[in-house]
């Protein structure tokens, strides 16, 4: 069995090492000092666990998991995150809270050895599927480009579009894919920022700058940026609420 | 909800025992002027029960309308009302129940402007006293809310001395101790000790006192020691103090949350080392304190907001010196730049 540990602070993760070694038969593949090495290890080694600190330098535990494909099994390392811990409970993975005794970390390695591995693949996958974990999202999309890492802060969004599996991020930098469902959009970002107008647009509505009636009972949204949007019924709703038209 | 005054056995027992002197009182006086035993006990009993009730209903009417302006009209208006009425009943109905004893309700006739003074100084009183009992308990339920709010204030302010501890900083310095007691004992023993020093220090001082910028700096030197245990050759830090500014004041534990925002944003938005530099000096008789920490220009307005944990700071200059223009950021670069200006007026009546 392979296992990667990932956590910025060094002491944190030779504990983990330590504990380990009472497990002759999981291997500490790597070490890995924040997410970019991690996504780097997990590609290279296919681990079947990873231990992951949340905070860390640039991209958030989370954030790296989004940008794995096929995450492994992951129980968190954490010293206090009130947002994740609710995500944690939702799920069978499990997450310990620094600093941890042997007993516990016994335990978290006990009910990973008891799942099988299509039931760890799906409680990472739901994990990651979960919105709204930690603030850090209102305010960011974190993304793979070309294979590079990109970290675009929502205000720079303009729109969302749905395509398929994927949702289009349309930027003034141009268009960025992310595997996610609008709804998860939705439900991230503030919506007092981003309104969903349509089933497959969800808009900034800083950019917006008229509203043009259109067909029978639908209406336009023209953004500042020369794009014309359609809107639905119960997106004019919404947009009627949070503009105050 | 006020307490009502006719609810307490004292005012009870003492109202009962008022009317009680009082109608003897009445009864002798009436039979000293010639009425007979049975007419002098009749009115008074009759008299006093009416005025008795007259004064009850005064109260009562006062626990639910307290006039607030012209307070003083309304008991006088209300005592030369309610007394007229209280006479005119009480005459009719002694003058139904004796109509045939002259002697009498000639007494009675001429009587009329002493029970009228009489009346309306008993439900004066009463009034005045109903009004001063019932401003009363206004005044001490009104305390009472001052007090609740006061004491909000201060455990919302305790609760942010609180916060300030971060409990993200002790779990996480708890865990390199746990991590070290395995592998070095002596090292856990050694930042076990440096933990306790700085919480003690955290935990003695006055958010209201100031000290020396190199108490100061003493006390956030023990904080940036065990950072460094923490995350090891990633934190570089590098302080210079010009001489003049290291007996410059400084109010308590204001550096620390400066440096400990410089340090997690620098920490968690580049990857690589971080060098925070903090740098003081002396000008124009004020301290100007200017910290640096590297920073991602592309990622950083990502990163929760614009204020980077500096608005409790903010806040808390202008609650000491009144002014906005005491903090400044700036970026330059890759380097992010806090500027602090601390005013050495006024502090020595501060000092402890």
């Amino acid at each position: 069995m392979k296992a990667i540990i990932i956590d910025d602070e060094i002491l944190a993760r030779g504990i983990v090492k330590e504990y380990l070694q009472h497990y002759p038969d999981i291997e500490v593949v790597q070490e890995c000092g924040d997410g970019f090495e991690g996504i780097k290890a997990i590609q290279q080694h296919g681990p079947d666990l990873i231990f992951l600190d949340i905070q860390m330098p640039k991209i958030t535990g989370f954030e790296m998991l989004e940008l794995v494909e096929q995450p492994p099994a992951v129980i968190f390392t954490t010293a206090f995150e009130e947002y994740a811990i609710k995500a944690f409970e939702a799920h069978a993975i499990d997450y310990l809270l620094k600093p941890f005794s042997r007993d516990r970390f016994d335990k978290a390695i006990k009910k990973w050895q008891q799942q099988n591995p299509q039931e760890r693949q799906a409680e990472t996958a739901k994990l990651v599927s979960v919105p709204d974990i930690s603030p850090n999202r209102q305010n960011r999309i974190v993304l793979k480009d070309n294979g590079k890492i990109k970290i675009i802060p929502t205000a720079n969004v303009q729109y969302l579009e749905a395509a398929d599996d994927y949702v289009k991020i349309h930027t003034a930098e141009g268009v960025f894919l992310k595997n996610k469902t609008m709804a998860f959009f939705e439900q991230t970002l503030d919506p007092q920022n981003f309104i969903r107008i349509h089933r497959s647009f969800l808009v900034n509505a800083h950019l917006i700058s008229r509203i043009e009636p259109y067909e029978k009972e639908n209406h336009l949204a023209v953004l500042s940026i020369g794009v014309k949007l359609p809107v639905s019924k119960s997106g004019y709703s919404k947009l009627k609420g949070v503009l105050g038209i | 909800m006020t307490n009502s005054i006719v609810t307490g056995n004292r005012f009870r027992i003492s109202f009962f025992s008022w009317w009680l002197i009082w109608s003897m009182v009445h009864a002798l006086v009436i039979n000293s002027y010639g009425a007979g035993l049975l007419q002098s006990l009749a009115d008074s009993l009759l008299c006093n029960l009416l005025l008795a009730a007259c004064c009850l209903l005064i109260t009562n009417n006062m626990k639910y309308y307290l006039p607030q302006k012209e307070r003083y009209w309304y008991i006088l208006i209300m005592s030369l009302v309610l007394s007229g009425l209280w006479l005119l009943s009480a005459k009719m109905l002694l003058k139904l129940v004796f109509r045939s004893d002259e002697n009498y309700l000639q007494l009675l006739t001429n009587s009329t402007a002493i029970r009228y003074v009489i009346g309306f100084l008993m439900t004066g009183c009463m009034a005045m006293m109903s009004l001063l009992w019932y401003t009363l308990q206004e005044q001490q339920e009104a305390n009472r809310r001052k007090e609740e709010a006061e004491q909000m204030t201060k455990d919302a302010e305790l609760l942010k001395l609180r916060q300030q501890l971060q409990p993200h900083f002790l779990f996480n310095s708890l865990n390199s101790i746990s991590a070290l007691a395995g592998t070095q004992p002596e090292k856990a023993r050694h930042m076990v000790q440096q933990l306790s020093d700085f919480l003690r220090g955290t935990l003695k001082r006055d958010e209201q006192q100031w000290v020396t910028l190199e108490e100061e700096l003493r006390h956030l030197q023990l904080y940036l020691d065990i950072e460094k245990v923490r995350f090891g050759q990633r934190l570089q830090t590098d302080i210079e103090v010009m001489e003049a500014a290291g007996n410059m004041h400084i109010p308590s534990l204001l550096l620390q949350p400066v440096v400990e925002n410089a340090i997690k944003f620098g920490l968690y938005d580049t990857t690589g080392e971080v060098m925070i530099s903090i740098s003081a000096n002396a000008e124009n008789n004020q301290l100007h304190i200017r910290i640096t920490n590297p920073f991602d220009e592309e990622t950083a307005v990502s990163t929760q907001g614009t204020g980077f944990g500096l608005a409790s700071i903010q806040r808390r200059l202008f609650l000491l010196f009144a002014r906005h223009d005491l903090l400044h950021t700036s970026r330059t670069g890759n380097l992010f730049t806090t500027r602090l200006i601390i005013p050495q007026y006024n502090h020595e009546s501060n000092h402890h």
